[in-house]
Order: C-alpha cells, then sequence, then structure tokens
C-alpha cells in the first residue's frame, strides 16, 4: 500500500516576489547548485513564509532564471520566489540579504505583476577583464571574430560534448584598455541555447585570432534583460515596479 | 611578514581546478580573527579532500572552542586535490587555510585529525606543501608543532617521527590545555625551544610526545620494549575524557559550507562512548564510558542549530544512537516541534530491532519511507556470538516485517567479512538472511516487489579492541567468499532480482590493518609510497596497491618483517603491541579474556544494564557512565526571540571578545539579551587522572 503524506495539502501561494542579486568576490566560485543550496539556507535562517510543494519531500517553490557560471561574478542574477504569507519587499531584502553570506547580496525586491520573469529577459551584457592582455591585441581578435558570420566552439554541457556558433549570438563587442596589462572586453550577448558565455566568447577568440590569456579572464555579468534595438537593456524588474506603483496600497509602495 | 593572506595569489589559479569554491572558505558562521591579535594561533586539518572534511564534527567542535578564547585564532585547511597541489607547487604556493588564506607554516600548531589510516599520506603532502620538514627531529623553531588528534591516533606509531605530539581522547580540554601552556612558554620568551615545550606539554599530560620514547626490538623482529627516554615524562600517556557533556554544547553554530559535502545536515551528537561491547568496534571501546547529553540540550542544540545554518535535515549522531535513554521522548518531541518546518530528522547508527522501526516511523511522520538501514555485522548466529553482536536471525526478520508493513520500501543490512574464526558458511549465510528478509518483506507488504541492499565491508583489526592480536584474513581470502557469496545470491532465482550487493575488494583493507596496527618501522613504507606519488589512499580512484606492496617489500623485508608480518599474523598474548605503552582506559587482561571468550562464543551483555564487566576504563581514567533517563522533555519550544541559552551563549562569546574585531560570517548567531546560563569551557585541569 502506498503512504500518502497526512494532514492538510500545502498552504497556497499568496505572492510571488522577483528577487535580484549579486555573485560577487570569492563567491564567483560557486556553481549554480551551491548557489541554489545557499539561497534556500539563507531563506530558512531569514524565516521567509516560502510556499512549498505538496508530495513527501515538500520543496520550497523557487523559479531561477539563468544562472552566472561558475567563476564568473554578476551584478543581475534573478529569482522568483512563490510565498505563503505577504511580505515586505524592503523587509525581506534586508532579512534576507543579512541571513545570506557576504558576496551573496540581494540588491532588489519586487513583488511579481504580469508576465513571467524568463520572458524579460533574452540577453546579458557582460565586462570580462583580462589581465595580461593588451587592448590592442583584443581589439584585432575582436574584430577579427566580428568579421565572421559563423564561429563555432566546443564545450562540455550538462548533455555532453556540444559544438555551437558563437557568433550569432553577439549582438555587440567592444574593447577598452584597463591600463597597460589588462584589456576590458565589453559583451551584449543574446541568450541562445546552449547559452552562450564569455568563456564561450573568448574561445572564439581563440579559433579565430589566437588569443590565448595566460591568466584566465574574469567575467562580471553586468545587465540582464529585453534586448532594445539601440542595443541596451531593458530592467526586467521595471514593469513589477511601475505597476506596483499604480497600485494603491501594495505594501511595496 | 607571518599571516599575511596568500587569497591574492591563489585566485587565478583557482579558475584552473576542479570546484575551485571548495578553496575560497566564506562558509556560514566561519570566522577569521585579526592574525596580530592572537597569542596562539592553530592550524586544524582534516587530512581529506574538503566535501569530507568539512562536515567533521571534532574540527569544528575544536575550531569553535579555540576561536571564542580572546586571544586565540584558529582556521581550517585541509587536503588539496592533486590539480591544486601541481599549481601550488608550480606557482611556489603553500598548504594553507581556508579561513585567512594563510600559510600553515606560520601558526603555532598544526592539529591533524585522523578519522582514518588512510589519510597518512595526505598529512605528508600537507606538510612539504607547508614547507614543514616530513620529519619532526628536522623542524626548528620556526616551524608548528604538528599534533595528532583523532581515533586513528590511538596507535600513532606508524606515523610517530611526522608529528611532534599526539593528543589520546577527546579534544576538547586538551586544546585548551595545550594552548595555555604554549601562551605561558611564549609569554616567558620560548624558553629552551621547542623541546622544552614538548616537555611542558607531556608533563603536564596533555600529549604523547614520541620522541620522548624508545622502542627496541627482538631478533625475531617482535618489540621487546617501549620505554620513556626522560623521567619526567609519563610511562603510559592516557586518553581525554570529557565529562559533563552538557556543559559543552559544541558546536553551537556549525559550518555551513558553500560548496557540496558528504553530509548536508546539522549534525548534533546525543551521546559519546558505547558499551554495547561489539569486539570488532574500535570506537566502542577507546571513547567509553557512555556520557549522554540530556535530552534538553539535545532539544536546545538542534533549536539553535538549525536558526544558526538554516539546514533541513538534523542527524542524532552517536555510536548507536537508539540506546540514549530518551531517545523515544527526544524522537516524538522532535517530530512534534518540527511537523510543520519541513525538517526531517535523521538516525544514523541503529540496531537491530523493532523499536527502532518506531523511531524510524516518528522520524519520517510526512516523509518519504525509502530505505531503513541495519547491521547484523556477522552472517552467521556462531559468528555474530564471536563478534558480540547480539542480533538472533528471528529478530532481524521480524524487525523488517514490522519496517515492511510501515511502508518501508528498501532495507539495507551491513555486514563484515574477514572476522575472526570466519569460515565460507559463515559468509554463505548472509544469503540465507537476505532471503529470509525478503520472503518476510514480501508476506508483510503483500507484494513482490520488494529490495534489500546488502553491503560488506571487509574487517581490519584495531588496537585497544579484543581482536587486536587476530590474524587478518587475506584479501584473496576476502575476494573468494564474497565472490562465493555473490554467485550463490546470483544463482539463487527466488532472490536474485532482489538483492543488491555492494562491496570493495579486501586490498585496501588490508593497507588500512598495516597501518591500523603497525609500528614506527612502518612509517618507511608511509613516506616511500607518499614519494612514490600515494594521495588520498581513501579514494579507490587514486589507491594503488602495488605501491604500497612495493614500498613494504622496499623498507620492511630488510628489517626481517613484512606487510603479512604486520596484518595476518596473530599475535599472542605476550607480544608488545605497538600502543601498549598508550593507556585508553582498558585493562588488557580483560581485552585477552574478552577475546578468549569471543573463540568461545561466549556474549556479553552491556555494563549499563548488567553489573560491571571490568573493562577497566572507569577505574583507570576517574569516569562514570552519565545516562539518563532525566525525566526532564524537550518540550516546551524555546521561543525564538528570546534566544536559547546555546544561542546566547555563542553571542556572548563571539560579541564579547574585547578589542579584537571578529569576521563572523552571517549564518545566525543572533544578537539576543543574554539569557540563560553562560556556557563558558573551565580551564582545563592540570591534567587526567593517574
Amino acid at each position: 500500500m502506498a503512504r500518502r503524506p497526512e494532514g492538510p495539502p500545502p498552504p497556497p501561494v499568496v505572492q510571488r516576489v522577483r528577487l535580484r542579486f549579486a555573485k560577487r568576490g570569492r563567491l564567483r566560485f560557486l556553481s549554480h547548485r551551491d548557489v541554489a543550496r545557499t539561497f534556500e539556507r539563507g531563506l530558512r535562517r531569514a524565516a521567509v513564509p516560502m510556499a512549498y510543494s505538496a508530495g513527501f519531500s515538500p520543496h520550497p517553490r523557487i523559479s531561477w532564471v539563468g544562472a552566472a557560471p561558475t567563476g564568473a561574478a554578476s551584478e543581475a542574477e534573478y529569482v522568483e520566489l512563490a510565498l505563503a504569507v505577504e511580505v515586505e519587499p524592503a523587509r525581506l531584502q534586508a532579512d534576507l540579504d543579512a541571513a545570506l553570506p557576504p558576496g551573496l547580496d540581494v540588491v532588489g525586491v519586487v513583488v511579481a505583476e504580469g508576465i513571467g520573469l524568463a520572458e524579460r529577459i533574452d540577453a546579458s551584457r557582460w565586462v570580462v577583464r583580462l589581465p595580461g592582455v593588451a587592448e590592442p591585441e583584443l581589439r584585432d581578435a575582436v574584430t577579427e571574430l566580428l568579421r565572421h558570420e559563423v564561429v563555432q566552439v566546443e564545450r562540455a554541457t550538462k548533455d555532453g560534448r556540444r559544438r555551437f556558433d558563437v557568433r550569432a549570438a553577439i549582438v555587440l563587442a567592444v574593447c577598452r584598455a584597463g591600463n597597460d596589462t589588462c584589456a576590458i572586453l565589453e559583451l551584449v550577448v543574446r541568450h541562445t541555447t546552449p547559452a552562450v558565455r564569455p568563456d564561450d566568447v573568448l574561445t572564439a577568440l581563440g579559433v579565430v585570432a589566437g588569443l590565448r590569456p595566460s591568466v584566465p579572464p574574469e567575467p562580471t555579468r553586468l545587465e540582464q534583460g529585453r534586448l532594445r534595438d539601440d542595443g541596451t537593456l531593458a530592467d526586467p524588474l521595471a514593469p513589477d515596479r511601475n505597476d506596483a506603483g499604480r497600485l494603491a496600497g501594495r505594501s511595496s509602495a | 611578514m607571518s599571516g599575511q593572506s596568500l587569497f591574492a595569489r591563489l585566485e587565478p589559479l583557482l579558475p584552473r581546478v576542479r570546484r575551485p569554491v571548495q578553496y575560497v572558505g566564506g562558509e556560514g558562521n566561519s570566522i577569521v580573527k585579526p592574525w596580530d591579535a592572537a597569542v596562539v594561533r592553530w592550524a586544524l586539518m582534516y587530512p581529506d579532500a574538503y566535501e569530507v572534511g568539512l562536515p567533521n564534527q571534532g574540527l569544528q567542535i575544536l575550531y569553535e572552542i579555540l576561536n571564542e578564547q580572546p586571544d586565540v585564532l584558529a582556521e581550517r585547511t585541509y587536503s588539496v586535490w592533486p590539480d591544486l597541489e601541481a599549481l601550488l607547487r608550480e606557482h611556489g604556493l603553500p598548504q594553507f587555510t581556508v579561513d585567512g588564506h594563510r600559510s600553515v607554516r606560520d601558526f603555532d600548531v598544526l592539529g591533524v585529525s585522523f578519522s582514518t589510516e588512510l589519510g597518512y599520506t595526505n598529512l605528508l603532502t600537507a606538510l612539504d606543501l607547508a614547507g614543514i620538514p616530513l620529519q619532526a627531529e628536522r623542524r626548528g623553531e620556526s616551524d608548528p608543532l604538528v599534533v595528532a588528534g583523532g581515533h586513528a591516533a590511538f596507535n600513532p606509531e606508524p606515523i610517530a617521527g611526522f608529528v611532534d605530539a599526539v593528543v589520546l581522547g577527546d579534544g576538547e580540554q586538551a586544546v585548551l590545555g595545550i594552548t595555555e601552556v604554549i601562551r605561558g612558554w611564549k609569554a616567558a620568551g620560548a624558553p629552551g625551544g621547542r623541546t622544552e615545550l614538548l616537555g611542558r606539554l607531556a608533563r603536564r599530560r596533555l600529549v604523547y610526545v614520541p620522541a620522548f620514547y624508545d622502542v627496541t626490538y627482538r631478533p625475531d623482529g617482535r618489540i621487546q620494549a617501549v620505554t620513556a627516554n626522560r623521567d619526567d615524562v609519563p610511562t603510559r600517556p592516557s586518553k581525554h575524557t570529557l565529562s559533563d557533556l552538557d556543559a559543552w554544547p559544541y558546536p553551537k553554530a556549525p559550518l555551513v559550507p558553500l560548496a557540496e559535502t558528504v553530509h548536508e545536515r546539522l549534525s548534533v551528537e546525543i551521546f559519546r562512548g558505547c558499551t554495547r561491547g561489539c569486539r570488532f568496534c574500535q570506537a566502542g571501546m577507546i571513547t567509553r564510558p557512555v556520557r549522554e547529553r540530556n535530552i534538553e540540550t539535545v532539544g536546545a542544540m538542534v533549536d539553535a542549530g538549525l536558526r544558526a545554518t538554516g539546514f533541513s535535515e538534523v542527524g542524532l549522531l552517536s555510536l548507536s544512537s537508539a540506546d540514549h535513554t530518551e531517545i523515544g521522548e527526544i524522537a516524538t518531541g522532535l517530530a512534534d516541534r518540527y511537523e510543520n518546518e519541513k525538517v526531517s530528522l535523521s538516525l544514523p547508527s541503529t540496531r537491530v530491532d523493532a523499536f527502532n522501526v518506531t523511531l524510524a516511523n516518528e522520524f519520517s511522520r510526512n516523509g518519504r519511507r525509502s530505505g531503513l538501514t541495519f547491521a547484523p555485522e556477522g552472517g552467521s548466529e556462531r559468528l555474530r556470538k564471536v563478534i558480540n553482536k547480539m542480533v538472533g536471525a528471528e529478530d532481524l526478520v521480524r524487525t523488517v516485517s514490522t519496517a515492511y508493513a510501515h511502508g518501508w520500501r528498501q532495507v539495507k543490512l551491513y555486514f563484515m567479512c574477514g572476522l575472526p574464526t570466519e569460515t565460507d558458511q559463515d559468509v554463505l549465510e548472509i544469503a540465507d538472511l537476505a532471503r529470509e528478509v525478503i520472503r518476510a518483506g514480501r508476506r508483510a507488504s503483500g507484494h513482490r516487489d520488494i529490495r534489500c541492499t546488502v553491503s560488506i565491508g571487509g574487517f581490519v583489526p584495531k588496537p585497544h579492541t579484543p581482536f587486536q592480536w587476530v590474524g587478518q584474513a587475506s584479501h584473496e581470502v576476502t575476494d573468494a567468499r564474497l565472490k562465493l557469496l555473490r554467485d550463490t545470491v546470483r544463482a539463487d532465482k527466488e532472490i536474485a532480482r532482489a538483492v543488491g550487493f555492494r562491496y570493495h575488494d579486501g586490498r585496501p583493507g588490508i593497507i588500512e590493518g598495516l597501518l591500523a596496527r603497525g609500528d614506527r618501522r612502518v612509517g618507511a613504507v608511509i613516506e616511500r609510497v607518499w614519494r612514490e606519488g600515494g594521495r588520498f589512499d581513501g579514494w579507490s580512484e587514486h589507491f594503488s596497491f602495488e605501491r604500497w606492496e612495493s614500498a613494504c617489500a622496499a623498507e620492511l623485508e630488510p628489517l626481517g618483517v613484512s606487510l603479512d608480518w604486520f596484518t595476518t599474523r596473530e599475535r599472542d598474548e605476550r607480544e608488545v603491541l605497538a600502543w601498549d605503552h598508550l593507556d585508553a582506559g582498558l585493562d588488557r587482561d580483560w581485552l585477552w579474556a574478552d577475546w578468549q571468550e569471543a573463540l568461545r562464543g561466549t556474549e556479553l551483555d552491556d555494563c549499563r544494564w548488567t553489573p560491571c564487566y571490568d573493562c577497566g576504563v572507569c577505574p583507570t581514567m576517574g569516569t562514570d557512565t552519565q545516562i539518563g533517563p532525566t525525566g526532564r522533555s524537550l518540550l516546551p519550544v524555546v521561543s525564538v526571540s528570546a534566544g536559547s541559552p546555546v544561542v546566547t551563549a555563542a553571542a556572548v562569546s563571539v560579541d564579547g571578545v574585547d578589542g579584537v574585531d571578529i569576521e563572523a560570517v552571517p549564518g545566525g548567531v543572533e544578537d539576543g539579551p543574554a539569557a540563560g546560563s553562560r556556557l563558558r569551557p573551565a580551564a582545563v585541569s592540570s591534567g587526567t587522572p593517574a
């Protein structure tokens, strides 16, 4: 006889909140699984009233959107939480931020309104520091990369080794000089499957121009959002903030 | 400059190694203190991978106790994987701590906790990377004291040449005592250098210093004698025993790893020691007597620990957790308290009886009932009498039937192979037991889809047990018996598909046996294996039996001894054993008598419920069994706002360090009114009783 969990079903979701958080400093070495685990423990420590899934092993209802790869820092990671009790976003932000380790920092919380978060994100803006690479060297390589229509690279993904095009995802690639020994590459990359990451772009620079940095580059995601025609990104939480502002009596106002 | 962070130089290497997160530190409840404010500085090492070492309770307890001292700093270090080891060597970087990323060589003490002998080669990697000479006798005044502890350190003779000192037994008071001695010695201007420091530690009966004892050998290779070479040190250094575990509720704020580790849960030790008397079990022998934490302390530690960590699973730890005198009340109390909080409870190390199924049901009220584990250890009734594991086949079948009737879907059974007096027939009876279990499960559940996993480990004779004299079964014998058992199960159509079979080959067990019962001559084998690339010997992908075998041939055979001599050879009563000069409290005559009883198949009852059987521990160590029931209750739940005494004490100790700026990573040490008792460890007394 199959057992069923006793007691009433889990309480319903009364509120969804969306968080923007940063992954900084040495915590850039967290994998997505590490981030998720650390987040879940932070939520428990901060006593955030999560809604849970039903069944024998209830899980807090957390929806992740994309995830910066292991080793990449980010100023713009997003997650949506389903709550069983309404909370005040500012309070949630403060409590959760205090419960997370320094380097995993909650930078914004809004009450979810309207369409899903995932539908508001189709591109990322990255900045990649390249210690040991001079700016002219990087500039030449980027120019060469942009001259191509297709640049195939290979990477191990969770579905095994995959070969895919990098070039089509690149919306923008700009070079700057950090100083004499560190070039800076700014990228806007469209989200494709598999996701083209900064390290894929660097692999591509190696393929087309033989650029092979001797020191590992340091990528940071600055923004995610809907790509506008001018190459800038729309803040994915802006519609929630605007809606919340229009609705009287919302605790988030 | 001493104590500087090396992180800026380490960071560029991290993208090039597997799972870099294990080297960055920053775990919840980790602590980085300013270097210059500390007088005594400890580096605490678990000589295995971070994922195994981080959850280790012993290290977490000492880390917290030491850091609570205002003028003491303790940081952690773990074995680096070979990929990072190569990069550290290439870039001239040393073994580092994960807290402050400081060079291990800058510390006053390197304390290494050995749960298993297979960590010895990793000790050498760490010493070498740290720039500390491997041989203790070559170390200078600027090198840390290398101090070993943990269960394996009850026979530290194989690593005697690599360590300066050894702590036997419970570490809580010992580390504070060692700290006090170092503090005084430093304040006096380090008179007499490290030899004098070691002398002070030995005189205070805090540690065993191998260099203060000489070993002589007989022409046939056996030990002639182990004698102190100075008259101011104990003839037999003895173990430390912590009394009153309720006064030491550590860890109060357990570490919350960022990386994935082997145990992702809050561990709360509900008692220490075990007097069940299983003759193979070294832990049960060397941790006597039984000392329980009472139900209130357990309740407070679980509550405080959950709030400090955010873990969603609690494990109640001990050597046989169902033996706690108030385990039923604890189980029901915790299940009630956390019913709506999505906290799961687990009870590792349980015996085979129906009561345990009731406990397991309590712990899984709303959870999945997937697997229950029981450990009959021996396949036949006869063999279970030899090892003193009192489980009848009918008990097992009855227990298992109860479990299946309550919705458990799978039962795991643990056995050992290679036990003293074991024959093929004893091992084949494991198949009979498995058949009975499957049949019982099918009857109780009403369907055929019943699974039973049989997990088998090779028996390794350990020091300070009644089996310390036995000849270990050769790996050929163990492997042949396991093959016979597997073939028998596979040929039995009734159960072949219902029984899962897990075992490892017997060869790592032989090396574990060498290191467990070896003497100082084995040190050269360890060093040779390490020089030839031996690392992470507890990991099958790194372990090389051939490397150990050839190192034994090279280092032992010229001395007239061998790998077999140390492992498969039976010792007689009079032979001087390498660890006889170390006092775990056990009366040697009792151990021998119990070994003879084993051969006669005579069982022995637990002294908690029957008269004392004179193992010797309590009178020798001046200790007593400390058990309940207290009649107290886990409830009422300590209110969240007021904070439990345990949490309050942790907050007091961290906040109360005057003038010292501590970076405590958020993890729930809450500010709150200082209600309840302050749990400050008293300074260590002047040594353990003689």
